[in-house]
């Protein structure tokens, strides 16, 4: 399968502090590839690395064209959506204004991300920080959606959730990529065994393993001594203690 | 009762200068993270040529009056437009060298009106409607605090119906609150930066020829003491809020004009208010904590 995004020894510094060190790895051009990894390993610095939130060297190849010298409003232009961790909406702005910021293109995609949340529907008007975790990863979500982007970055989509948003964001997630390529940073396995069809193992800002998901996630020897958690406990809690 | 409401209204059109030169500041430093230091050089450049204009076409008249306001409005918009592509652009994401080039550029063009100007003030020959009086409640208010007042409140108005309606507007109040975030929205939000500069530039512009008006003279100084109180108001408002830049201009400029009046020590108390504010609410009064 042709790899969409193509990372090779990508680096990314932070106020001068290296915080990935020599990343490489492909996503391919549909499905879901899931970064995982210990926490702290730079799991979503890469995701900044990759879109040049974070000063970065390396080479990054998107739908074979380089996007590592590119600024980040570029590279987003270009069609990567990215999902931050702890969702980042605009609190000043009502969830309708903060949807209306993210849409580039001239028909945004309105009733795709009512449909999928139709609680922002009903929420237009209401400022964003007043929101629940849940809401707000909601509106999160809804900025990627709107526009019709080649890859969505969706960085840590349930952390800090309650299980039943957990689950309706799972959906939410599960039927983008049916029209498009994510690549996911997520902790939670049930998450991951969910949805991933990929999955990339990061470890001291290195990759130390990729391949199929159902591969790792069916070995808990290597589940254990890659990400550190044991297949009892991820059944009910984060991969990570 | 008529010592209050002079030294009331007179508070006001001093606060309405400082609003139009502490809504820009605010602005910029808002989005950008920029103290600007060099704003009190829009207004100075902004002063010298609504004077220019105003003794070419007539100080004292209405046409003058408008014509230098919409020279001086123009003149801040470029200066700070400039100042933002030529120094400010190419230092982005250097905050300490974006502050520090401000600082020189506001240096070298007290020098430089100064090489054009002369160092002393200019006092301005207006006579006419500006130089009249009017009489409110047995006060005697000098009509270019009104028209510093209006001049200020349409300021504030037009900046609240462009940050409300219009997508620039929305571009500026999200990067106020995350501008990493409206980069990975995949918006180029240094045109923004471009255009709150030039905002500024307007505002400060504006206020730099009313400035004129309202102490008689125009001097390469007059920005930059003005830029002192202008300060102020923006950390007492809270850096980045617009409606704190208009609440604190206010409350500065009448407090100051009160304590000048019955205790002469109006400069003092601004700076005390400032030191009470820093230390009870150090966000400002509408600027939103550091978390």
């Amino acid at each position: 399968m042709s790899a969409l995004l193509t990372v090779k020894n990508l680096r990314a510094t932070v106020a001068g502090q290296q915080v990935v060190e020599d990343v490489s790895f492909e996503v391919p051009a549909t499905g879901v590839t899931a970064v995982l990894g210990r926490n702290g390993v730079g799991k979503s610095s890469t995701l900044k690395g990759i879109l040049g939130l974070y000063d970065r060297t390396g080479e990054v190849t998107f739908d074979g064209a380089r996007i590592d010298r590119e600024p980040t409003h570029r590279i987003v232009q270009s069609g990567i959506a990215y999902v931050p961790e702890d969702r980042e909406v605009f609190t000043m702005l009502t969830v309708e204004e903060n949807l209306t910021l993210a849409a580039r293109q001239a028909q945004p995609r309105w009733d795709f991300v009512h449909a999928l949340f139709p609680e922002l529907a009903q929420r237009a008007k209401q400022r964003a920080g007043t929101l629940s975790g849940g809401q707000q990863q909601m509106v999160s979500l809804a900025r990627a959606l709107i526009n019709d982007n080649r890859l969505l970055m969706v960085d840590e989509p349930t952390k800090g959730l309650a299980p039943k948003i957990v689950n309706e964001v799972g959906e939410a997630l599960a039927e983008a990529s049916t029209s498009v390529p994510i690549l996911l940073v997520e902790q939670n396995l049930k998450v991951i065994k969910r949805l991933a069809d990929r999955v990339v193992v990061i470890d001291a800002g290195r990759v130390v393993h990729t391949g199929p998901a159902g591969e790792l996630l069916d070995d808990p020897d290597r589940i254990q001594r890659l990400l550190g958690v044991s297949t009892e406990a991820h059944d009910t809690r984060e991969a990570h203690p | 009762m008529s010592t209050f409401v002079l030294l009331l209204i007179t508070g006001l059109g001093l606060g309405a200068l400082y609003f139009l030169i502490a809504s820009g500041l605010s602005l910029i430093y808002g989005l950008m993270g920029v103290l600007n230091f060099a704003h009190g050089s829009f207004l100075t450049l902004a002063a010298f040529a609504g004077f220019e204009v105003g003794r070419r076409v007539g100080i004292s008249t209405w046409t003058g009056l408008f014509l230098s306001l919409l020279v001086g409005a123009v003149v801040g918009a470029v200066f700070a437009a400039l100042t933002e592509l030529l120094l400010i652009r190419p230092l982005y994401k250097r905050h300490i060298e974006q502050v520090l080039v401000t600082v020189g550029l506001s240096l070298a063009t007290v020098a430089l009106f100064e090489g054009i100007w002369g160092p002393d003030p200019i006092f301005m020959q207006a006579s006419g409607w500006m130089r009249q009086t009017t009489d409110i409640l047995g006060a005697p208010i000098p009509n270019d605090r009104f028209v510093s007042i209006a001049a200020a409140l349409l300021v504030l108005g037009g900046l609240v119906l462009f940050l409300n309606k219009t997508r620039y507007g929305l571009i500026i109040r999200a990067g106020v609150e995350n501008r990493a975030m409206v980069t990975a929205l995949g918006i180029d939000v240094r045109k923004a930066f471009t255009l709150v500069f030039t905002i500024g530039g307007v505002a400060a512009g504006i206020g730099g020829v009313l400035a004129s008006h309202y102490f008689g003279y125009v001097s390469p100084l007059l920005g930059g003491s003005l830029l002192i109180f202008a300060f102020i108001v923006t950390v007492i408002g809270g850096m980045g809020s617009l409606a704190g830049a208009a609440i604190a201009s206010v409350l500065v400029a009448v407090l100051q004009q009160f304590a000048n009046f019955y205790l002469g020590v109006g400069d003092l108390i601004v700076v005390l208010l400032l030191a009470v504010v820093l230390l009870v609410r150090p966000q400002g009064l509408l600027g939103k904590a550091a978390a």
